[in-house]
């Protein structure tokens, strides 16, 4: 209950964020902006279309979790307004939580409107509502998830710009994991292997959640990979907000 | 009576700066407010009378010490749900209208349904912002934004309430208005725990007072027994009379104009005053017998240090 009450006040403050709206307008961009790529390219425009698509979705989506949350503990913190929360019978974790969960409420939301106009984009060529599209969608939300707790983590201990910077890297080193698996292939071993191999290990595979190239191509998908996805997402969400907690629970506020 | 709130040897310091240099701001703080009083918590800027506050509330972690609230932990959720808090210059959801922030707020209490609007209602009504219910806080002035911050303070009916510089940066007809509810908090037999560095407000509303100095509490007690009640001094102010006499029954601190102002300092020499000026002709415009205040005492404290 309280838990909600926080929730909702956040996503009412980030719906009111401007923020918000100057990226769903270049996202909408994007989206229509593919329309003209396709039309420059040789080969099947659709394709293209659903697949700049999706990766806009993907892109706006993750920087609206970054910016958006990192400001959130930071902001409460800087104007004070958390004296007055923490003061009341709230457990720390209760607030943090309800931090996440309303922006994760305003992420949905954002989702569903680019989502419409990606939509009605690829309608207006193939003249039918292409509804597989909402299972790559779904998965961008999980990721959209796990970078909003990784977004609230740093922001419980540093200020927005430099929990941006680290999050915008948590998010691309996530989505090349695969960078770092041939660079543990080609460098001698040694410190920098091992560095190497523990950042592998530690850093979440971002591609987990991305079924766009499958979707598009009406490739066969195995549902132990659905499966795998959705629990890797759940199990890595939980364990990021798990230490942001940690931290925020022994937090001075001065 | 009973003790409402008792703190015992309470330890805080800051790590400050580039090498985390540890500074101490609170040096061992002991103190106990009993039920139904308006305790002060007196002491110059930076005696850290807002850290001992935040200690308290659970906003920071002390290193050592012991806080009781109606003898609970003071982090308990018993302790929470019986403490009302206005932070010093209060500063809340500037996107919220005043009765969309307060609803939000009782929300943290799980307040039922008609209880919560009931208590919105008469809460507006008590801090005079009912014209305002649906303004937006960052439209709000200074001396509104410290009466909604009372009113958030007041929403569980709280048995125990701090105060951190509720007079801070008000006018006096605003000032009046929040000493007014203190002392309707007081009248419905609420404890209130106030901060401030203002020696007048405080000695017109607290009955006991604990001074706090540099993180140390210097003096702890009620008010008449830290002031004494005999008079320091007598000022008169007179025209109309000669100077040169006036010099040898206490100090001339000459007004302006025709006008003296006259310190005197042993009571038979206001009666010789007096009599002087009758005999003259001359006029008393005032006569102003002047005790020992918090302020000299406070002075006098801070001075020795
Ligand atoms: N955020 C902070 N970081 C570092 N030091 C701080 C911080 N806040 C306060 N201090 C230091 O702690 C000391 C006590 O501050 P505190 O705010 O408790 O004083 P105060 O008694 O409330 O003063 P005031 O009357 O000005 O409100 C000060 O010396 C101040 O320098
Ligand atoms: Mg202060």
């Amino acid at each position: 209950m309280k838990i909600k009450a926080i929730a909702f006040n956040t996503f009412r403050e980030a719906i009111r964020d401007r923020i918000l709206y100057l990226l769903l307008f270049f996202a909408a961009v994007c989206i229509i902006f593919s329309r003209l790529l396709a039309l420059l390219t040789v080969g099947d425009k659709v394709k293209i279309i659903k697949d700049v698509g999706l990766s806009s979705l993907s892109l706006f989506g993750a920087l609206m979790a970054i910016l958006i949350g990192t400001g959130l503990v930071f902001k409460e913190i800087d104007k004070k307004t958390i004296y007055t929360i923490i003061s009341k019978p709230i457990h720390r974790y209760q607030f943090l939580l309800g931090k996440f969960f309303g922006l994760v409420l305003t992420l949905f939301i954002m989702l569903l409107l680019m989502s419409f106009i990606f939509l009605a984009l690829v309608f207006f060529h193939t003249f039918t509502i292409e509804w597989e599209m909402l299972i790559a969608i779904l998965f961008i939300f999980f990721e959209l998830c796990l970078i909003t707790s990784v977004a609230l983590l740093f922001s419980c201990f540093s200020t927005p710009i430099l929990s941006s910077i680290f999050s915008l890297a948590f998010y691309l080193i996530g989505h090349t994991a695969w960078g770092i698996e041939t660079l543990i292939k080609k460098i001698p071993p040694g410190a920098g292997k091992t560095l190497a191999r523990f950042l592998y290990h530690f850093l979440p595979d971002l591609e987990n959640f991305n079924f766009k190239t499958e979707i598009v191509q009406h490739l066969d998908i195995p549902s132990e990979v659905y499966l795998y996805s959705i629990l890797y997402g759940i199990f890595y969400t939980l364990f990021v907000l798990i230490i942001a907690v940690l931290i925020f629970r022994k937090r001075d506020f001065i | 009576m009973a003790t409402v709130l008792k703190i015992e040897n309470l330890h805080k310091s800051f790590k400050l700066g580039f090498l985390l240099k540890k500074k101490e701001i609170l040096r061992g703080i002991s103190l106990s407010v009993e039920q139904g009083e308006v305790f002060g918590y007196l002491g110059p800027n930076g005696a850290g009378k807002t850290t001992t506050i935040k200690c308290i509330l659970g906003l920071i972690f002390p290193e050592k010490g012991n806080i009781e609230i109606f003898g609970h932990p003071h982090l308990s959720s018993k302790a929470k749900e019986k403490t009302g808090f206005l932070p010093e210059n209060p500063y809340f959801y500037d996107h919220l209208t005043a009765s969309e922030f307060l609803d939000y707020y009782s929300q943290l209490f799980l307040m039922k349904k008609e209880a919560k609007e009931e208590k919105i209602k008469s809460l507006l009504r008590l801090v005079d912002l009912e014209d305002s219910a649906d303004l937006q806080l960052r439209k709000f002035s200074r001396g509104m934004l410290q009466r909604i911050g009372m009113a958030q303070a007041l929403l569980n009916d709280p048995s125990l309430v701090f105060l951190d510089e509720p007079l801070g940066g008000l006018d006096p007809l605003g000032r009046k208005e929040i000493r007014d509810i203190i002392t309707r908090l007081k009248d419905e037999g609420k404890t209130v725990f106030l901060s401030s560095h203002i020696l007048q407000d405080i000695e017109m509303i607290c009955n006991r007072v604990a001074i706090i100095v540099n993180g140390e509490i210097i003096n702890q007690g009620a008010l008449h027994d830290l002031i004494s009640e005999k008079i320091l001094f007598t000022e008169v102010i007179l025209s109309g009379v000669n100077e040169k006499e006036l010099k040898e029954l206490g100090e001339c601190l000459s007004g302006h104009g025709d006008r003296i102002l006259l310190k005197v300092f042993k009571e038979e020499n206001v009666e010789k005053v007096l009599q002087l000026a009758q005999s003259s002709k001359g006029k008393v415009h005032s006569l102003i017998p002047r005790t020992e205040t918090l302020e000299d005492l406070f002075v006098g404290i801070v001075k020795q240090r």
